[in-house]
């Protein structure tokens, strides 16, 4: 057991340092460390505006940190961000493709710039997987927010990436079609051992999807473990209830 | 420069121009629309009641070439644009893509897109005004080079403006072009202008371009010092538009605007 654990999570894909970000005169992320092992899904959680967001933008290389440091692969974010990204993939509710784009036409293109070999064979796969086969030629516009939804994730696992980077992944999805991406999510870490970090506001996601959890509160780490340990730390029944108290206590809760 | 990547933002913007009517039409409506203004205007002048000299056609040539500055300029904000509406600048900021092959790939569709434009100009200029684009000779390639270099050097500075202040901003990638016709000799001699404004005028490398083609026209042949005064303004400008955007891309990293204006 202690053998297969060891296994499972060698070295870290990601190691977080010390971040902080200012965006003048408000501090987003405020000192955090954490690290993702390999085939590990971490789940990033808090309140609206509590620096989940800004942290991803940092991972990706969209925002520079004010401080701190990010190591992906081993490598420093900040020198090999091309490299990096080369191996990272990430997808958000709130990002758009070209509208008037062929979902197949989409996703062809971003597997040349991720230089995918056999590009149209892996994204029929994909489509299949993500049961979307029936889309592959539809304008991307016309696609529902579910059904677009799965076209981002699809965007997302082009690239067989090691590290997937996942903002609200599940938002505007209905209740069927989430569990479907849940249960997809953990099938792929399991065949495929990626990585991912995952954002969302939604406690069952979290629950069933992240082997761990990092809770943030303005910025800061309030606690960090599995979805069982987190809700045994904070005295709840449940991730929901967790939550709750966090945004309303959380400023006590931060105080040594 | 990894030419996959430039390879597969070209096959994007091939995309996304064949599939859309409006975007296909908008490359010839504006330019045609100005070539019959104007190409009627010199029409008037050369046989109307005040009997110019054929040489007033080359109107006709400002304005085509004209055309090549401002679309140069226009493909290379536009294409970024097109990412910001579309939501999708994180996605292509996010895959392996260096800015370079970003903005290569913005030129090469640009420089295409303006051929084709200018071919349709030329051709109907010849037909319905006799005047003959081709007559530049091998004047042609370098005017031609220099007014699409300057309109990248402008297109990447109004992106950078537009990635540091926000799409409010936006109305100067419509705008900048235009401040900079009146000064740049397109439809006039340089000695045309104000004393005061003439150092000006000649500090900017679309003015040599102008000024070259009316020197043709008139068979003046196209003096070497006029191309070299081009060709060395605009490595001055394309390097420091480099630069430049370099600055304000960094400020929009560090102020969070790169991933704000992708989502918004
Ligand atoms: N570009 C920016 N400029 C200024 N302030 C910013 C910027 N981006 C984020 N912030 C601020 O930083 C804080 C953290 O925002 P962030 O978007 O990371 O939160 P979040 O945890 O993702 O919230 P949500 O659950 O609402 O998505 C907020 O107070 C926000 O107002
Ligand atoms: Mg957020």
């Amino acid at each position: 057991m202690y053998k297969a654990l060891f296994f499972m999570h060698p070295a870290p894909v990601l190691t977080v340092s010390e971040l902080r970000k200012e965006f003048d005169g408000v501090t987003a992320v405020d000192g955090i460390s954490f690290q993702v092992g390999s085939g590990e899904i971490l789940g990033l959680l808090g309140a609206n505006g509590a620096g989940k967001s800004t942290t991803l933008q940092i991972l990706l290389g969209l925002t520079t940190p004010t401080s701190g440091k990010v190591e992906v692969f081993g490598m420093d974010l900040n020198q090999h961000r091309v490299e990096i990204l080369q191996r990272c993939n990430f997808s958000s509710a709130y990002t758009g493709l070209p509208a008037n784009l062929k979902v197949w036409e989409n996703l062809l293109v971003f597997a040349t710039l991720y230089q995918v070999r056999q590009a149209r064979k892996k994204i029929d796969s994909l489509l299949e997987l993500l049961e979307i086969g029936h889309l592959r030629n539809h304008v991307t516009g016309h696609l529902s927010s579910g059904e677009s939804t799965r076209v981002h994730l699809a965007k997302a696992l082009l690239n067989d990436p090691a590290l997937l980077l996942l903002d609200e992944p599940t938002a505007s999805l209905d209740p069927d079609i989430a569990d479907k991406v849940r249960k997809l999510l953990r099938r792929i870490q399991r065949e495929q051992g990626i990585s991912m970090v995952y954002t969302s506001h939604n406690m069952r996601d979290v629950e069933e999807v992240c082997d761990r959890i990092v809770f943030l509160h303005r910025g800061k780490i309030l606690a960090t473990g599995s979805p069982a340990e987190i809700t045994a730390h904070f005295e709840r029944s449940s991730l929901e209830d967790v939550f709750i108290r966090v945004a309303r206590e959380g400023d006590q809760l931060l105080k040594p | 420069m990894n030419l996959h990547r430039v390879g597969g933002l070209i096959l994007r913007y091939t995309f996304l121009y064949t599939r859309s009517v409006p975007r296909v039409l908008e490359m010839f409506f504006w330019p045609v629309m100005d070539l019959l203004v104007w190409g009627m205007l010199t029409q008037y002048l050369q046989t109307g009641p005040y009997h110019l000299p054929a040489f007033i056609r080359f109107l006709l040539g400002g304005m085509i070439l004209w055309d090549v500055l401002y679309r140069a300029q226009q493909a290379t904000t536009i294409s970024f644009l097109e990412d910001v509406w579309a939501r999708n600048l994180m996605n292509v900021f996010v895959a392996p893509v260096r800015l370079r092959e970003f903005f290569a790939a913005t030129f090469c569709v640009g420089t295409l897109k303006i051929v084709v434009t200018v071919a349709v100009l030329a051709v109907l200029s010849a037909t319905f005004y006799d005047f003959h684009l081709l007559s530049l000779g091998s004047a042609l390639a370098p005017l031609f080079v220099n007014l699409l270099i300057m309109g990248w050097s402008v297109g990447i500075l109004t992106t950078g403006m537009i990635l540091r202040w926000g799409q409010a901003s936006e109305a100067l990638a419509w705008g900048i072009p235009f401040l900079l016709q009146p000064v740049c000799a397109a439809f006039y001699p340089v000695s045309t202008l104000p004393g005061w404004l003439q150092p000006v005028s000649l500090a900017i490398p679309a003015t040599h371009v102008f000024e070259g083609m009316r020197e043709v026209l008139a068979g003046q042949g196209l003096s070497p010092a006029r191309l070299a005064w081009a060709f060395s303004l605009n490595l001055v400008y394309l390097s420091a538009a480099s630069l430049l955007f370099r600055r304000l891309f960094h400020q929009a990293r560090s102020k969070g605007l790169l991933a704000k204006l992708g989502t918004q």
